[in-house]
């Protein structure tokens, strides 16, 4: 069973949203996601002052066997990217939820009205997905 | 045996998905006149009466002397070259993906890209791509991919730019959304001028394209158009003759340094000058060359060295994640099939001649293309177009029309060269014409007469 906090919420994208302060949100993608693509061997991360809009393609995660883009989960202006991922793609594979979260938003519209799954929807949609 | 894997049955199943009736309905948008037809080939005919058809078609083409240039060079092939590349175990187009089967033609794409950032100057550079007028369209794209400074889809396209690549790339790039924005040339000089960019200055530009040597054969100053695209943070794109980098400065070294880095940031040109045949137009090969921070953003495979489990050499293709079988319609490129048997050809061909030899290619040429010159220029009716120093091409100013010139040389069994007319007319009656290693001082000396028989018939009798 892939681990799938309970503190996050998901995009049908496999992408993880963590609220912060003050409108602050921090995306990666899920435990599922980085175990489907395999060892990844490299990330491209959005650049600073960005602004994006909910399902942009606006990152790329690269590994042995596919590559696939990253869809915002929500609208605003990124204001940091984990550069450490260009060095160290593996980050990504062993803390997908932590060191290897990918960029950060702050947001101009409520996560609230965001179309998100919460961690026990998530679950039930990977399990559907998995049928 | 067939080689085509599809049925009648199959066919017509996929035919009746798309609601088309036969296979020929496909083709209805290609109007009549533009078909090739049957090519007055009957379906069916035995050995010996195709080799006699194919030896009299070969024929009909005669032994012209050529100095046409304009994008593809008649150079020496070595025998060596084509028997080498022809062997079974390099006989192939395809791409090796399987590097268990195919490190001898891995480790030969290696050695080419080692070669061609040797030539070019770059760090690094892929396995090729189809041809020099597309590697041009792909390098604009690229450009537009990876200068997110400028976050703009505008490109300068210097008139001094093969008219044929600026076509090519006009119809794959701009169909994307690319905007070519033409920046005219010095009359004098055939060059482009740092004044013609100014009014450029501080625009959002993704990229300046320079082709050195230029399309008249005219040496464009890099080093100033290269400083000016990098201070306004635009691309350099270089398009190079590879022949041509023997002797001039390498696109990686144009320019001051600039932020720790110096040159073109995208290379591309045309391989044919490498040990290809003109043989009607193709086929030939593009190459592309850039800096190591770009190369996420570059079309194509690149052949990397690594080491198996053992810790051994070995040789495979990496950084494909970025090509259609992988990215499907989000690949860099959809067209960026390497021509693998033409590269195998260039590899061995500069193996061959190495660096010296290369540069005895170059050194003859120019000197050749000069003596021409100044053996034509000597006709009266004829000037050369430009003051500017020049490779192995000249633009030539006729009195008269360029086209029934050309016709008399022809029928005195000489092709004197690519007629600008109708691409420059503000030149008037401009003929650019090329020489290379291949043409001797009697060929020279051919071409002067016929050309001023045809000029001035009374005075040629001497």
């Amino acid at each position: 069973m892939s681990n799938i906090p309970s503190d996050l919420r998901y995009t049908k994208s496999h992408e993880w949203v963590r609220s912060g302060q003050n409108g602050s949100a921090e995306i990666g993608i899920s435990e599922h996601a980085q175990s489907a693509l395999g060892d990844l061997v490299f990330v491209e991360v959005p650049e600073v002052g960005r602004t994006v809009q909910a399902g942009d393609a606006c990152a790329v995660v690269e590994s042995v066997k596919a590559a696939s883009d990253v869809y915002s989960p929500v609208n605003g202006k990124v204001t940091a990217s984990n550069t450490a991922l260009a060095s160290q793609p593996e980050l990504l594979n062993q803390d997908p939820y932590g060191a290897g979260w990918m960029f950060r938003v702050q947001t101009t519209s409520p996560l609230a009205g965001a179309s998100l799954m919460s961690a026990a929807e998530y679950a039930k949609y990977l399990a559907d997905e998995a049928k | 045996m067939a080689f085509i894997p599809h049925t009648p049955d199959d066919i017509a199943g996929m035919l009746d998905v798309i609601g088309a009736k036969t296979i020929d309905d496909l083709f209805d948008e290609i109007p009549a006149g533009l078909r090739a037809g049957t090519l007055g080939v009957p379906p069916a005919i035995g050995e010996m009466e195709l080799g006699r058809l194919m030896s009299d078609r070969a024929a009909s083409d005669g032994r012209p002397l050529n100095f046409i240039g304009a994008g593809a060079y008649e150079h020496h092939i070595p025998a060596p070259v084509w028997a080498i590349t022809t062997r079974g175990e390099f006989y192939s187009a395809y791409t090796p993906y399987q590097a268990e089967a195919s490190q001898g033609t891995l480790q030969l794409i290696y050695e080419y890209q080692s070669m061609m950032c040797a030539l070019t100057g770059m760090e690094v550079s892929n396995a090729s791509l189809y041809d020099g007028a597309s590697a041009l369209a792909e390098a604009c794209l690229m450009a537009v991919r990876t200068n997110r400074a400028a976050n703009s889809r505008r490109i300068l396209l210097p008139r001094t730019v093969n008219p044929t690549y600026a076509q090519v790339a006009q119809s794959i790039a701009g169909n994307q959304d690319i905007l070519f924005e033409k920046v005219d040339f010095d009359r004098a000089a055939g060059r482009t001028l740092l004044e013609s960019l100014r009014p450029y200055s501080g625009q959002e530009i993704a990229a300046l394209v320079v082709q050195q040597p230029n399309f008249f054969g005219c040496l464009e100053e890099v080093d100033e158009l290269t400083d000016w695209a990098h201070q306004n943070k635009i691309l350099l794109i270089a398009v190079v003759n590879p022949v041509s980098l023997a002797m001039l400065k390498p696109p990686g070294q144009w320019g001051a340094r600039l932020d720790g880095h110096q040159g073109a940031d995208i290379v591309c040109g045309e391989g044919q000058p490498l040990g290809v045949p003109l043989s009607a137009g193709g086929p030939y090969f593009g190459f592309m060359a850039t800096r190591m921070q770009y190369v996420r953003q570059m079309p194509g495979r690149i052949v990397g060295r690594t080491v198996d489990v053992d810790g051994r050499p070995g040789f495979s293709l990496t950084l494909q994640a970025r090509e259609q079988h992988i990215r499907r319609g989000k690949a860099t490129s959809n067209i960026c099939t390497n021509q693998g048997l033409l590269v195998t050809a260039a590899t061995i061909y500069m193996s061959l001649l190495g660096a010296a030899g290369l540069q005895r290619v170059a050194a003859a040429s120019v000197q050749r293309t000069a003596d021409l010159v100044a053996s034509l220029t000597r006709i009266a009716g004829v000037r050369a177009a430009f003051s500017t120093l020049r490779f192995h091409e000249a633009v030539l100013i006729l009195d008269r029309p360029v086209a029934p010139v050309l016709a008399g040389l022809a029928r005195r069994g000489i092709l004197g060269g690519f007629d600008l007319t109708e691409r420059y007319p503000e030149l008037g009656a401009a003929l650019l014409v090329c020489a290379t290693e291949t043409k001797l001082a009697m060929d020279i000396d051919a071409y002067a007469g016929a050309l001023a028989d045809i000029m001035n018939p009374s005075r040629a009798a001497a």
